[in-house]
């Protein structure tokens, strides 16, 4: 059952399946309809907030399962919970805060928009990143950033082993401790285009107090881009 | 120790005799392998000799059976594929599909020529590791799109103006292995397509970023279901590794069809030792996925689709009478359009290779215009010529097929059984559960 309490449609999810709540998201897609959603006992339910394509706002209330706003375009989602697996997976566009702690590869393949964690990131956040940004204000864990092509990952806190391993042209930055950076990863100079964007990211995060300079910048090496004999140790 | 020295010099003969186990091959092997350092990777699929459909005879109509008349009574070919679980199961004319090739490893005439040809037979084509083109999908009446590990130009417009989606796991030629497109096809729509650097080598995960097993595919699905309103049939594409297993795993995970895919499949570039030692015949990969979906009692509810190696309308109808719902054919498609074509046979030996040789599908410097992405060569391949002779093949698969199931004495390519059929092998009749002729035997089952 869907009510409107003023301007917000407050779908309980306690009382209405999945299909009929994703439904009623999803109806305003190709839209630039601005409606306001918040779910009510979400329950851990999986693939929801998917698939959405419009200008909408989703507040999640509780915790949210696997693949929580996948391939989200335009929509502002936020989760006032934890998230499970792949949160904001192949995100297109749009916005989604997780206040809690999201599980492994937050973010995976993301082309677009912005994914906000709270809390910590469990491991392969980022995975196969294709143009999205992800700023973590607790640690992440291993394997972050693996095959991240383009993108950005900001890690106020610490990173697990082999950071960034077989990364292509996506930036890291991280301001704690890197347990191990993986193959074909480096840390490279902060510049100022650096500091810039960092400002901006931390701004559209919240985290506007923090200074850009307190940050290490990590990045590909692009020595694995083609293959070479001599390599093979490497990987 | 009597021959003379002119003797001697005119040799025994026995210097000709060549080794089985370092045969020329092997040697050429060996030789690359100790001046480069490298292992060789390269395109079209395995060349060693496997058990396979030729190993299977049709055993016809006499008394036993009657015939259908073959220019008068009505065989049919269609198929309905998803219907388990999807609103809008696609509904093909024929039982053959076109496997999954990337734009990228092909070129974008390619796969419109393979659109156009499939379009024009009834059936389906399907995208591969690099996303959709509009050429692809403008000229496809059905096109699957693959789901896959590397996500390259994955997103959810093109997944929802897909027809039906394949969740890739593997494929025959690499079960196990990941992508690879060498930089030297990588051209800038290329790599814009998969937001790569231009002219690297690129290599596609082998596994899936977001997800580990079948319990958690089961969630990926029930989110492509989500995204796309339960409208697209879900297809899973394995490689024959374990296919009883894969199958039964498959149907657990939600699929409304499955794909397996036998060592003979083809590849765009593999490493040789994958193509060649890494995978299961197609005859093993229809027999165990037809028992795990017999067993689960989801035979014909679940589609069965089989690749790997089908070339002829006999290969067609040996597959449907194993049990597959459908096949589909990659390399033999390819060849339809012109690749091996023996009026390219100069520049193909001008590349060390002869028409019907070449397997450099990974060098991007294809005579034929089909694997390559330089626009020189990929205007040799007009898409509306190509699109007729892949309708053309497609036909006449489906016409060998029907005339074997009407000489059978079947009135739709489906309702041929294994009983239509012998090995003429007993590793054939072990590996695709089909007596021994002459005989009631399988190798391997008891009584």
């Amino acid at each position: 059952m869907a009510e409107r309490g003023g301007n917000e449609v407050v779908i309980d999810l306690a009382e209405e399946t999945l299909r009929t709540a994703n439904t009623r998201l999803q109806s305003l897609n190709g839209t630039r309809e601005g409606v306001r959603f918040r779910i009510r006992n979400p329950g851990g339910v999986h693939a929801l907030a998917c698939g959405l394509d419009a200008p909408v706002h989703v507040e999640i209330d509780g915790h949210a399962g696997y693949f929580c706003a996948g391939m989200n375009q335009h929509a502002d989602v936020e989760i006032n919970g934890n998230a499970g697996q792949g949160v904001a997976e192949n995100m297109m566009s749009g916005t989604v805060r997780v206040r809690g702690d999201a599980s492994q590869s937050a973010g995976a393949t993301a082309h677009g928009g912005l994914l906000v964690v709270d809390g910590n990131a469990a491991a392969r956040c980022g995975i196969s990143l294709k143009g999205a940004d992800i700023v973590v204000k607790g640690d992440v864990g291993h394997m972050s950033m693996f095959m991240a092509q383009a993108g950005r990952l900001v890690v106020l806190g610490n990173a697990g082993d082999a950071l960034g391993d077989s990364i292509y042209e996506a930036r890291i930055y991280v301001r704690g401790t890197v347990d191990g950076l993986g193959a074909d990863c480096v840390e490279k100079p902060l510049g100022a285009e650096h500091e810039s964007e960092l400002r901006d990211l931390l701004g559209l995060a919240g985290c506007n107090g923090v200074d850009p300079r307190s940050f290490r910048r990590y990045g590909s090496a692009r020595q694995l881009y083609n293959f070479k004999v001599e390599n093979v140790g490497q990987y | 120790m009597s021959d003379s020295i002119e003797e001697r010099k005119a040799g025994s003969g026995w210097g000709q005799r060549e080794s089985h186990s370092f045969d020329r091959n092997t040697v050429h092997y060996i030789h690359e392998a100790a001046r480069t350092g490298l292992y060789r990777i390269r395109g079209f699929g395995a060349k060693r000799p496997i058990p396979s459909f030729d190993d299977l005879l049709m055993k016809g109509a006499s008394m036993s059976r009657y015939p259908l008349e073959g220019y008068r009574e009505k065989c049919g070919t269609d198929v309905t594929i998803g219907a388990r679980n999807a609103k809008n199961p696609i509904r093909l004319r024929i039982p053959i599909t076109i496997a999954g090739m990337s734009f990228g490893s092909l070129s974008a005439n390619a796969k419109e020529a393979l659109g156009r040809g499939a379009s024009e037979a009834g059936t389906s084509t399907t995208t591969g590791d690099g996303g959709m083109t509009n050429e692809e999908r403008g000229h496809s009446t059905t096109l699957v799109y693959q789901y896959l590990p590397s996500r390259y130009g994955m997103n959810p417009d093109d997944l929802r103006r897909a027809d039906a989606i394949e969740v890739v796991v593997g494929q025959g030629a690499k079960p196990g292995g990941g992508g690879m497109l060498l930089g030297q096809k990588i051209t800038e729509r290329v790599a814009e397509m998969r937001t790569l650097p231009v002219g690297i080598d690129q290599r596609s995960a082998c596994r899936h970023p977001d997800w580990t097993g079948p319990d958690d595919l089961a969630i990926k699905i029930l989110e492509l279901r989500e995204i796309t309103n339960w409208e697209k049939p879900i297809y899973i594409k394995c490689g024959a590794a374990r296919p009883y297993y894969d199958t039964a795993l498959s149907v657990k995970a939600g699929a409304d069809a499955v794909v397996i895919d036998g060592m003979q499949g083809g590849t765009a570039a593999t490493q040789d030792v994958f193509i060649e030692h890494v995978g299961q015949p197609t005859l093993v990969a229809v027999k165990e996925a037809v028992q795990a979906l017999v067993d689960l009692d989801m035979h014909r509810r679940v589609q069965l689709i089989v690749g790997g190696g089908i070339r002829t309308g006999a290969d067609v109808a040996k597959a449907l009478a194993m049990g597959a719902d459908a096949v589909s054919i990659g390399t033999a498609a390819l060849i339809a359009l012109g690749d091996q074509d023996p009026a390219l046979d100069e520049e193909y030996r001008k590349l060390g290779s002869a028409a019907g040789c070449w397997e450099d599908y990974q060098a991007g410097n294809d005579p034929a215009g089909i694997t390559t992405q330089d626009p020189a060569l990929a205007a040799r391949l007009d898409p509306v010529t190509g699109g007729r002779r892949l309708a053309n093949y497609l036909r006449v698969l489906t016409l060998e097929a029907q005339t074997i199931a009407r000489a059978c004495g079947k009135s739709h390519v489906h309702n041929l059984e294994p009983d239509d059929m012998v090995a003429l092998t007993v590793e054939a009749a072990a590996m695709a559960g089909i007596p021994l002729a002459g005989t009631n035997w399988i190798p391997g089952r008891e009584g």
